[in-house]
């Protein structure tokens, strides 16, 4: 049981150090900001890994197979998305 | 051995995670907080691939090479399109953590009663809820970002419409109460799949009644709702890693919808359950005021004699993939010694910082890139403002018409402009369905027609001919 607690302590700190560097965000990066929180959300990833590639019945390996793929997508697309537009902000 | 070396890489990723979001606050810095993302997400992932319970490599190879056939084209979308992606991917993140949630319940009951503990369960439970829910309502607002034909673009709405999605919403939550008490009884399974369709068709009911100018607020919404189904799996996998990351994502869509909400004036709740953007019917009292129209000739003159041009871009400079042409009239103009600041309102666009990528695109630096709150006190001073396809985030009766329902959001104040000049595609009011009286100005001149004709038209003004 103390490790759920722990993970609710996790929990909280996180979000506080979340809001403190969101907070710091320059606006002009909202954007990327989303697409590069949502490849970094993606980390879901371990989960369906553990779910696709463990010894279980068929029927939970392919739920696992279809949440990893949707994940890796994210993975990819964030990352490649996020570095490309960022590659767009230029100083005069 | 392998356990140490999991619990390293967890909390080396979860440092390299914050490093890339500390990353973001200029812009000189961010792409390296997008290798720092990269490299900490490698590291968890083949920490976890190399635990010896993972058997079945051929699968996982399988549906990674699935992610990057559709996560690679995703990428190379046009920016205009980035807000349909976004959504897009808050929908795959919903997925992956509904489908666990499920797999992880249906595991443990092979596995016994021993695997349910009251948290575990609970987790579980809003893990596929929030996931589930997030997955169809972002699948609805890609549908209207992108325009598909068989969404509704339009607001729908229905008389107890709030009471219909409320009462969907606490059947989920009170079958899933009920599976959280009694996660083996024989009617369980079936309870567990109601919760998850509850859920499903919830997230569509949500997503139904909202408009285009409420997109901002809703992406960023969904976006933290994303966050959190990746924190509830957190809990369920007793991860402190995913934890940590979907707190972070959770946070950051908080922060974006505080933003957004506070830029339209609205509450959560009022974006949510309000169905902002239905047509309004009321107006048209005394006398109707009149357009001016302005030819390119005359608009490009304006345009040379001003000190100070100031720029509005709204989403019909998107639509119109007019931000080259913008980019074009900006080195003519800055040329011949006009200075000229883009004034980005934070609602712009169909996502937060929509139009500063699209205006990066096109190579102006962000050094003109301007806020509302640094430009309105300049504006004064401005001689000719530029909106291109902007409309409720200039219109003046946000200020004052207490019936308006933009009725004190914050805008920028084109109208203090010594001169406005407005390139607008149809007479039509805006997406919000309301009269915009800084067309009918005295100092307002439109200019009707598609933004990238009409910009490209006036660029010809200085680079043709006429002007020098």
């Amino acid at each position: 049981m103390t490790g759920y607690w722990s993970m609710l302590f996790v929990f909280v700190l996180a979000t506080f150090i979340g809001l403190g560097v969101i907070r710091r965000v320059s606006r002009l990066l909202y954007t990327p900001l989303m697409s590069l929180t949502n490849a970094i959300s993606a980390i879901a990833v371990v989960g369906s890994l553990t779910v696709a590639g463990g010894d279980y019945p068929r029927t939970i390996r392919i739920l696992g197979a279809v949440a990893l793929f949707a994940s890796m997508t994210n993975i990819v697309s964030g990352f490649l998305i996020t570095d490309r537009m960022l590659k767009m902000f230029k100083k005069q | 051995m392998i356990q140490a070396i999991s619990q390293l890489a967890a909390i080396a990723a979860t440092a390299l995670f914050i490093f890339a979001l500390n990353w973001m606050n200029d812009p000189k810095t961010a792409r390296k907080g997008v290798y720092a993302g990269v490299i900490g997400m490698t590291v968890a992932v083949a920490a976890t691939w190399i635990q010896p319970q993972i058997v079945h490599h051929g699968w996982i190879l399988l549906a990674i090479g699935a992610g990057f056939l559709v996560g690679v084209p995703l990428s190379r979308v046009p920016l205009t399109a980035v807000p349909q992606r976004t959504a897009l991917s808050h929908a795959f993140g919903g997925l992956a953590a509904g489908l666990v949630g499920t797999a992880e319940y249906f595991l443990w009951l092979q596995e016994g009663p021993e695997q349910f503990t009251t948290f575990r369960m609970s987790a579980l439970v809003v893990e596929v809820i929030l996931g589930f829910l997030t997955f169809t309502g972002s699948l609805m607002a890609t549908g209207k970002l992108q325009e598909v034909r068989w969404i509704p673009q339009r607001p729908v709405t229905y008389p107890g419409q709030n009471v219909v999605n409320l009462g969907v919403l606490a059947g989920a939550v009170a079958l899933g109460v009920l599976v959280i008490l009694n996660p083996t009884a024989p009617w369980a399974s079936q309870a567990f799949l109601g919760v998850a369709g509850l859920a499903l068709l919830f997230g569509v009911l949500l997503i139904i009644p909202i408009g285009g100018a409420d997109m901002p607020t809703v992406i960023s919404i969904l976006n933290s709702y994303a966050g959190l189904s990746a924190v509830a799996m957190g809990f369920v996998f007793n991860s402190a890693l995913l934890v940590t990351a979907g707190a972070l994502d959770g946070s950051s869509g908080l922060i974006l919808s505080i933003i957004m909400c506070r830029a339209m004036n609205r509450s959560f709740t009022n974006v949510l359950f309000g169905a902002f953007g239905t047509v309004q019917k009321v107006k048209a009292s005394g006398e109707q005021k009149v357009w001016k129209q302005e030819s390119v000739e005359g608009a490009a003159q304006l345009l040379e004699q001003a000190n100070l041009v100031v720029v509005i871009p709204g989403y019909g400079m998107a639509v119109a993939q007019a931000q080259h042409k913008v980019q074009e009239l900006y080195d003519q103009l800055t040329k011949r010694g006009v200075s000229v600041k883009f004034a980005i309102h934070p609602v712009a666009g169909r996502m937060p910082g929509h139009m500063n990528v699209l205006l990066a695109e096109a190579n102006i630096p962000y050094s003109a890139l301007v806020e509302m709150e640094e430009i309105n006190p300049e504006m004064s001073q401005c001689d000719v403002a530029l909106v291109i396809g902007a409309n409720d985030v200039v219109n003046p009766a946000a200020r004052y018409s207490k019936g308006s329902p933009i009725y004190g959001m914050p805008i920028i104040d084109a109208d203090k402009a010594k001169t406005v000049l407005a390139i607008k595609r149809s007479k039509n009011p805006g997406f919000a369905g309301i009269d915009n009286e800084l067309y009918v100005q005295d100092n307002t001149w439109m200019l009707f027609g598609d933004a990238k004709t009409v910009i490209g038209d006036l660029v010809k003004q200085f680079v043709g001919g006429g002007l020098h």
